[in-house]
């Protein structure tokens, strides 16, 4: 048992895989003798070598293009785009290709495949490091979509990804890489993937939140429950697909629901659950689900950042509203 | 040279023809026996190649006649097909781009199952011959990523194997194309890069693709060895590629091969080449064919004391067999194909993932429910 902030969990869960499974390999732009710049792949090189623990050349179509590859080999390889913004110059690779492989071969061929980025807005980054597009991966086809809340689920979740047959996103979001520390056994023992974790019961509302977001969702549940009102806290984790049941049966038994997302709000993954509880889940509603998201704009450089992410007060406003409705 | 200013580095490109497209013999047929091309090699490029022209020649007749999907010719390309073909082992992985049909055939692919892909069904990559090999690959040179990961893998395992990739002169326009040879050349990764110059990106010509004087250049910026070859010289090819396949299995790292060639057909049946093709050079592209060379050098003397008999290697007689066994071969193809029945729509879900998460499963259920209606219906119509 040891302590371990979110992204130490990422780096034990990687090195576990590494240690028990030769195909498992890790590869992106300074990960070898730098660990990453966010330390993730810290020591893993020393550990494993060089030949699998892999600096690349800068290329990000290439690092998931020959993930690809190397999955069609049966290799497992772990791969890094070192922030999420430069994740776009990969999406044809990731649309086109791992998606589709073992579609397009009818099994014959597949790309068990982990793609890992630091994602997410709240630590005064340059342009282009601070944004949320999980929505756009959401809605491609063949791939999953992970994002981790807690070092816990971070290790967890990450196995279960390594190990998956299929391709899986992984999203770590940066803000919380060292928030807090927690317990975590690194006894390889994963944790599912496609299903959501209910972080806190409660009666009266719904909150549903994924990655950094829950931090201010779960400090608005407390704030609610000093009011009186108890809301139920749900981390969604896997982006893609999305655990419906669980949200449907939260939702029918509070009858209100707010999504709490950092992303731009015009087609998010709130959208999605919005639209899911729409349509199967609308005659148990009390009042009509609220999202709480970022706003639909470029995310301000860090000046003005604070004033587009949303907080504590926004959350605690939005269930005020869906409770006086 | 300026004062002050020193070479750094400079470079040379070779280009080599074996057979040219008067079918004559650079070399000595003797020189041909020494490095393993021996009379059944030649039978067998000429057979590979005649079954390619046929098997487009009546797949693009099923297209025009509403059985098949849109199909993009090999035409005036079946020499590097052929030399790819029977230059790598079955152990190697080849990675296609969409135009390598005698390739595919010689690793075992099976006419139909080509026919099965562009006639709309996924079960066509499914194919037969060696199950590491890539799957077709329509977006143009991101497959040349998959191709430095599958060589990264081979070397990682230390395996003696080879990975061939293939894309055209469009396709060194593109990023991955770049992001592949720089990465190769960093590994010294076992892959062999074949760049079919055809000419032609769909309508525009080689010369707005690039001002640079080869598309084989292009790999000296990545450290990488290359060269040019005759497209259409299937000798030529085969020994050039043979040897870089060799190489890169013994560990001697990648190699690029621009073979220049000629599309002499539409760049898909979707496609009108004679909007923006000259007829005249088109017309020029055609007496340099692959195909007629190969046969010339069959029907020629120049093999007699290659084969010590008095006898050409091949009569007219042998080459009409041929290409009646390949019109045959093409033909129980397409009838196999018409005869395959549709897969039912659920199948849409069945390889989406290992396991159908939940979430798609009142989808599935859907498309299943669907299906049997109209099963039913088609039973009921039958009846």
């Amino acid at each position: 048992m040891t302590d371990m902030t979110l992204i130490e969990a990422v780096n034990a869960a990687i090195a576990h895989e590494m240690a028990t499974d030769p195909d498992v390999v890790v590869l992106g732009e300074d990960v070898g003798v730098n660990g990453g710049v966010f330390r993730a792949t810290d020591g893993l090189q020393k550990q494993f070598g060089p030949l699998r623990v892999i600096d690349t050349p800068l290329a990000e179509s290439l690092i998931s293009g020959m993930s690809i590859g190397m999955a069609m080999q049966g290799l497992k390889p772990i791969a890094e785009i070192q922030f999420m913004g430069f994740l776009y110059a990969a999406f044809d690779q990731l649309i086109c290709h791992a998606g589709r492989m073992r579609n397009r071969t009818r099994g014959r061929l597949s790309c068990s495949m982990v793609l890992r980025a630091p994602y997410g807005g709240g630590i005064r980054a340059p342009e282009h490091h601070s944004e949320s597009t999980e929505a756009i991966l959401a809605h491609v086809p063949g791939i999953r979509v992970v994002i981790p809340s807690s070092p816990g689920r971070a290790y967890g979740l990450l196995l279960a990804a390594i190990r998956d047959p299929d391709p899986v996103i992984f999203l770590e979001p940066k803000r919380i890489y060292r928030l807090q520390s927690e317990t975590v056994e690194d006894n390889g023992t994963e944790l599912p993937l496609d299903v959501c974790f209910t972080l806190r019961e409660g009666s009266d509302v719904t909150l549903i939140s994924w990655g950094a977001m829950l931090y201010e969702t779960q400090k608005a549940a407390d704030q609610l429950a000093d009011q009186g009102v108890f809301a139920e806290v749900i981390d969604l984790a896997t982006i893609k697909p999305i655990d419906k049941e669980t949200i449907l049966t939260s939702v029918a038994k509070t009858g209100r629901c707010v999504i709490v997302s950092e992303a731009v709000r015009t087609c998010g993954v709130a959208s999605e659950i919005a639209a899911i509880i729409a349509e199967e889940g609308l005659m148990t509603l009390l009042a009509p689900v609220q999202r709480v998201t970022g706003y639909d704009t470029i995310i301000p450089l860090f000046r003005l950042e604070e004033y587009y992410m949303p907080n504590v007060e926004r959350v605690v406003n939005a269930v005020n509203k869906v409770m006086e409705f | 040279m300026a004062e002050g200013k020193t070479k750094v580095t400079s470079f040379d490109i070779n280009y080599s023809q074996c057979l040219d497209e008067a079918g004559q013999l650079s070399d000595s047929p003797e020189t041909l026996v020494e490095q393993g091309i021996d009379e059944a090699m030649l039978m067998d490029f000429y057979r590979w190649m005649q079954l390619a022209r046929t098997f487009d020649t009546k797949t693009i007749a099923l297209q025009r006649t509403g059985r098949l999907g849109t199909y993009a010719s090999c035409l005036g390309q079946e020499a590097i097909g052929a030399a790819i073909g029977k230059a790598m082992q079955q152990e190697d992985v080849f990675v296609q781009a969409y135009r390598e049909t005698a390739a595919l055939f010689i690793r075992g692919v099976k006419p139909e199952e080509i026919l099965l892909y562009w006639g709309g069904d996924e079960r066509g990559m499914d194919f037969t011959g060696p199950k590491e090999d890539a799957p077709y690959a329509v977006p143009i040179a991101s497959q040349c990523c998959h191709a430095v990961g599958i060589s990264y893998a081979l070397k990682l395992r230390q395996q003696p194997r080879a990975t061939v990739v293939v894309c055209g002169d469009g396709g060194t326009s593109k990023g991955d194309f770049y992001e592949s040879l720089n990465a190769a050349g960093v590994w010294q990764l076992p892959l062999v890069f074949i760049v079919n110059n055809n000419q032609w990106a769909i309508s525009v010509p080689r010369s707005i693709q690039s001002h640079s004087e080869t598309l084989a250049q292009k790999a000296i910026a990545a450290g990488i060895s290359c060269e040019q070859v005759d497209g259409n010289d299937v000798l030529g090819c085969y020994l050039q590629i043979r040897k870089a396949v060799e190489r890169a299995r013994q560990g001697q790292g990648p190699h690029l091969i621009e073979a220049l060639t000629y599309r002499l057909s539409d760049h898909t049946t979707a496609d009108d080449a004679s909007r923006y093709q000259d007829e005249e050079a088109v017309k020029e592209a055609w007496l340099k064919e692959p195909i007629v060379r190969l046969k010339k050098l069959l029907l020629s003397e120049q093999l007699l004391d290659f084969q010590k008999t008095d006898e050409q290697m091949l009569s007219e007689d042998q080459l009409a067999e041929i290409e009646q066994w390949c019109s045959k071969e093409v033909e129980q193809a397409i009838e196999r194909y018409l005869n395959m029945a549709p897969q039912p729509p659920e199948a849409m879900f069945q390889y989406l993932y290992a396991e159908l998460p939940d979430l798609y499963r009142d989808q599935w259920e859907e498309l299943k429910a669907v299906g049997e209606k109209s099963r039913q219906q088609e039973e009921g119509d039958d009846a």
